[in-house]
């Protein structure tokens, strides 16, 4: 499993950092996407990972760290997710306006 | 005693206070605001007298703990020395108000130069009644800033202003070196407390970064004192308002220097590097400044080149580190603070009386303002080092201190002649000021009719010049006491022995002081001839000008060279800067490899792989390429395979026990998606690629660049990540809230009782983001122009219309109507059960996946279904989302919930919890945290359905500003087609 998921936040990495270099708005916009993909579930795993060891305790239970899966990175991410979100709409709006503005998709507002 | 160290404080408070209520009286209340700052200065004063007492006997102390874990604290220590000063700054403070209020023109703001002028006083009072190194440069900076706006006063003139500019840069730049300096003092002592610093000498003056911390402050103190080579600020800060000047080179500012220098006598000086350091500093100035000043032809100038000229002699007598000189320096402080001042104060009254303050064209003006001739006389004798005059004794004990040996070498050799050179160069600059101005024959073409001033304009000059009488005939009744007071400050209890007399018998400083008188007549008569030329500085040294190579060294530093910088390290456009930022991410990621060498794979066994989480990550890693490959030309693919990635990163979090994780990243995938098709409404598609058939090798280098840096990054992180996670997790500050997350957040959803409760705090301040994110886009989107290519209707709908407009039983819009009418009607149907879906994920959010940001985004997934199932018109004809009001009362509700904690004396945030039973629908948890959730909750959807309909409306807009546009070209109204299915249109791009 590890072995897996770390292929898949390279590959997300790679093509996020990928496109973010590119000169298209559009090809930001989606990189950040995938970048954000591969830095959430790289927080994500330095939890380590657990099958069925979902961070929920009994009520009454004084929780026992070696059985759960670690619930403070999931913490972190899970606000990620949402400014993510927020993230991706101011930065989609800039591009429409800037596309309206400047008449290209180039990110510096003019091609070269 | 407590009313004492009230009365302390409310000295160094009450000039701010009056600055403050300055600032806001009306502009021309010229008479109101100078009572204020010269009530202001008669409190102070009068406060300072009271104080008397505790400044004889030693030292009295207030002391507020600020930052005590670093040392800090706001500390008021008033001992002799700084109550001479204190006494200084406000006597001379409430003379100069005085003085300003005759002297300012009734059409200057005047409220607020003694706004500036009150501030600048508490700043320079701060300075000498701190009882603290770091709030020593506190005020210290203060006054230069306060010193800057009082010297660019007049702002619409450009010498003001250079000159403003000029005294904050290099005074500035001083006290960066101070702080550095002190802080490095505050190291070696151990404590920033002056108390404990002035009585670790020896411990300083033995370790090794005494001398770096000695050079620094001396920096510090030069630059503000106006010493060789940093003195040329002081001649063009005299741009400023004469009252401003009279100020800065009497009581304030310049003497700051000095003032830091006695202050630190006891804890720096005694040794061969502070006699080598600042000797030749105070020598060369003194001698320096005595001999510019005489060629001087602005009476302003003179004046300033012969302050330089008493602060290097001051500065020189510190130098020497024998106590008597201490004593000596303290003494002339003093007398030349009551002889400057006054001088200052006539030179202004010349100038406010003739209109002109150039030696050239004054000349004999002693018959038409008799009375100040002859104050200005007498300060001037005082300046010269006349008998019976303050300014003779301690010139006088000048001349001594330099005829002693202190280090027996060359130097200390030369000083008596130096000494007496200087006397003699003083001599006859001071015979300029008053025969140049008072004498010879009367004057011509003057811009105004020279006469008297008013009366109270020249009360502070018969003030300080009765001062130096006094003070010069009978010194030990009247200076004597203070005197002392001060000197044990500086150099301990045991004071050398002096004798403040006006006759010591013939000794060899009464010699030197002849010489200097006679020599200064002959100086005089001689060089008059040259000076009638007319010609504007000292001979030789003309060429010399200080503030040429000032400005040649800024116009090079903070031009050219930042210039260059700009050019070579600077760009504007985003990809380099982007790549560097990469590269740079990548590199401090690398470096723990390079420098420790590379890591194994750590001992945890791993989890065992399962082939369907390898096939769905199979696919995670096909699309996320296949996204890479798309995004330039095929947008709407790259949003579907982005798509698919985002679910395979749900169904990770799903498999690897984050519920709350999916949830959330479920939902926020569909309102992505939804937000980017919105987006690509207004975004034109791209034709053909930039470069034809061949791409140039430049762009496909960089092409290459790029994909092995994303390479290297991409398979950085997956080793880093395969290396931590093959790594037992060490015990972090999880323990903590897997332990508590029940039995004291009252929930048993770990996850969010971390985010409603532990680390609430953070979440907080997410969902201000949040709003802030939403309220910009809603801000940017209101002034919106899309690209000129999408403002038309989009070709799927043309072809659409066209077709219900051919056939006859059809009415232009009914094809999308029709082809919406199932999915619409679902999505209408859908809408209670997610509403109700909604609520069931926050209810259960403290104990079982969901919470507030699932919810909130449901709740908005639902509003927004309805705006695509039937249309922006539809959806709010009947239903009403204020999504501002939501984010408020949402944000509103969390902090509010935060501020309840404080009603029963907990800190913010502090939640409470119980679980309560109710018929129906069982038990409920009832924290507080779930009213913060709930904030939260209503906060996301209303950022959510804000942005979402933002971006929605402009269909509308543009809807409506083509319906306007043809009406306005026809004037037959053309059938309005629905602009309901607008929205439907949204993925066509």
């Amino acid at each position: 499993m590890e072995l897996v998921l770390a292929a898949g936040i390279g590959v997300l990495a790679a093509s996020g950092v990928w496109l973010v270099l590119r000169p298209r708005t559009y090809q930001l916009i989606i990189g950040l996407a995938l970048l954000s993909y591969a830095v959430n579930l790289f927080i994500f795993a330095m939890g380590r990972l657990r099958v069925d060891a979902a961070p929920i305790l009994r009520p009454g239970e004084v929780g026992d760290p070696a059985a759960f899966a670690d619930p403070l990175p999931q913490a972190l991410v899970l606000t990620a997710i949402v400014i993510g979100f927020a993230m991706t709409a101011l930065y989609l709006v800039v591009l429409l306006a800037s596309r309206g503005l400047t008449g290209t998709d180039h990110v510096d507002g003019r091609d070269e | 005693m407590p009313t004492s160290t009230h009365l302390l404080l409310l000295v160094l408070v009450l000039p701010f206070g009056g600055s403050l209520a300055a600032a806001f009286l009306p502009t021309h209340a010229r008479t109101a605001a100078a009572l204020m700052a010269g009530l202001v200065g008669l409190a102070g004063t009068i406060a300072v007298v009271l104080l008397y007492p505790h400044a004889a006997e030693g030292a009295l102390r207030l002391k507020v703990e600020w930052l005590p874990s670093l040392g800090l604290t706001f500390s008021l220590r008033l001992d002799g020395l700084s109550w001479l000063f204190a006494g200084l700054v406000y006597g001379i403070g409430m003379l100069v108000a005085l003085y300003a209020r005759y002297y300012m023109s009734e059409e200057d703001p005047v409220p607020r130069f003694f706004s500036f002028l009150l501030a600048f006083m508490g700043a320079m009072a701060g300075v000498v009644l701190s009882g603290n190194l770091i709030q020593i440069v506190f005020f210290w900076e203060l006054t230069s800033l306060f010193s800057f706006l009082l010297i660019g006063y007049w702002h619409q003139n450009a010498a003001a202003r250079d000159g403003a500019r000029m005294a904050l840069t290099v005074t500035g730049t001083g006290g960066l070196c101070l702080f550095v300096g002190v802080v490095l003092l505050g190291h070696i002592v151990g404590s920033y407390d002056l108390d404990v610093v002035l009585t670790s000498g020896a411990l300083i003056a033995a370790h090794p970064l005494y001398g770096p911390a000695l050079a620094l402050i001396l920096l510090g103190a030069f630059t503000k004192s106006a010493q060789v080579p940093f003195h040329f600020w002081l001649p063009n800060a005299m741009t400023a308002p004469t009252p401003v000047s009279a100020y800065l080179h009497s009581a304030t500012m310049v003497k700051a220097g000095v003032f830091l220098l006695m202050r630190l006598w006891p804890a720096l000086a005694g040794t061969d590097v502070w006699f080598y350091a600042v000797v030749p500093v105070g020598l060369a100035t003194l001698v320096f400044g005595a001999f510019a000043a005489i060629f001087q032809q602005d009476l302003k100038g003179l004046l300033a080149y012969s302050t330089i000229s008493h602060l290097g002699l001051i500065t020189l007598l510190l130098g020497l580190g024998s106590p008597l000189a201490a004593v000596a320096a303290i003494f002339h402080t003093i007398n030349h603070a009551t002889f400057k001042a006054s001088l200052f104060m006539a030179a202004g009254i010349i100038d406010h009386e003739t209109g002109t303050r150039d030696l050239r064209r004054l000349s004999g003006l002693y018959p038409f303002m008799p009375v100040t001739a002859r104050l200005a006389m007498v300060a001037a004798a005082a300046m010269a080092g006349v008998p019976l005059l303050n300014g003779f004794l301690s010139k006088e004990m000048f001349f001594a201190e330099t005829a002693e040996n202190h280090t027996g070498s060359l130097l200390d050799d030369s000083l008596p002649y130096f000494a007496t050179i200087a006397g003699v160069f003083s001599v006859a600059y001071s015979l300029r000021f008053i025969l140049g101005a008072f004498f010879g024959p009367p004057p011509k073409d003057l811009p105004r009719t020279p006469h008297e001033p008013p009366h109270w304009m020249r009360f502070p000059i018969e003030v300080l010049v009765l001062i130096c009488i006094v003070v010069g005939v009978v010194p030990s009744w009247t200076v004597g006491p203070v005197l002392a007071d001060a000197a044990r400050a500086v150099v301990g209890p045991s004071l050398p022995y002096y004798s403040l007399a006006v006759w010591h018998g013939f000794t060899l400083a009464l010699a030197m002081s002849i010489v200097a008188v006679v020599g200064g007549i002959f100086l005089y008569v001689l060089l008059r001839d040259y000076l009638d030329t007319g010609m504007e500085g000292p001979p030789l040294l003309r060429r010399l000008r200080g503030q040429r190579i000032f400005e040649k060294v800024l116009v090079t530093v903070s031009w050219r060279w930042a210039r260059a910088l700009e050019r070579w390290f600077g760009s504007r456009r985003l990809q380099p800067q982007l790549r560097v930022l990469v590269a740079v991410t990548l590199l401090a990621g690398a470096l723990p490899f390079l420098l420790h060498g590379a890591a194994a794979p750590g001992p945890q066994a791993g989890t065992p792989l399962d082939p369907a989480f390898a096939a769905v990550w199979a696919v995670g890693i096909v699309c996320s390429i296949a996204a890479a490959y798309t995004a330039k030309f095929h947008r709407l693919a790259a949003l579907v395979l982005i798509g698919i990635a985002g679910l395979v990163t749900c169904v990770t979090f799903v498999w690897l026990s984050a519920p709350d994780l999916a949830v959330t990243q479920l939902l926020v995938e569909i309102v992505t998606t939804v937000l980017l098709l919105l987006g690509l409404r207004w975004l034109p598609q791209r034709q053909e690629p930039v470069y034809g058939e061949g791409t140039p090798l430049k762009v496909r280098l960089r092409r290459a660049a790029d994909f092995v840096l994303a390479l290297l990054v991409g398979g950085g992180m997956a080793t880093l990540s395969y290396l931590v996670m093959t790594r037992p997790l060490p015990d972090s500050v999880s323990r903590f809230f897997v332990e508590r997350a029940y039995t004291e957040g009252g929930g048993t959803n770990i996850v969010n009782v971390i985010l409603v409760d532990f680390r609430a705090f953070d979440t907080q301040g997410e969902i201000a983001v949040l709003c802030i994110v939403a309220l910009t886009v809603f801000a940017l989107l209101r002034r919106f122009r899309p690209a000129a290519e999408t403002v038309e209707r989009p070709r799927q709908q043309k072809l659409q219309n066209a077709y219900d407009a051919a056939a006859p039983e059809r009415q232009v819009g009914d094809t999308m109507a029709d082809y919406m009418f199932v999915p619409g009607l679902i999505m209408h149907w859908m809408f209670p059960v997610v509403v109700v879906l909604a609520v069931y994920l926050f209810m259960r959010g403290h104990d079982l996946p969901g919470g507030g940001f699932a919810a909130g985004v449901t709740l908005s997934i639902a509003f927004v279904m309805q705006y695509i199932a039937a249309g922006t018109r539809w959806v709010e004809d009947h239903l009403r989302v204020l999504p501002l009001r939501w984010m408020g009362l949402g944000l509103l509700t969390a902090l509010a919930t935060g501020a309840g904690a404080w009603a029963f004396g907990a800190p913010f945030l502090t939640s409470h919890h119980q679980y309560v039973y109710l018929p129906l629908v069982g038990k409920v948890p009832a924290a507080t945290a779930l009213l913060f959730d709930l904030g939260v909750f209503a906060l996301v959807v209303g950022a959510t359905v804000l942005i979402l309909i933002a971006l929605a409306h402009q269909s509308l807009r543009r809807a409506r500003v083509r319906e306007e546009a043809a009406r306005e070209e026809s004037a037959a109204p053309a059938p309005l087609p629905p602009v309901a299915a607008d929205l439907q249109t949204v993925g066509e791009a």
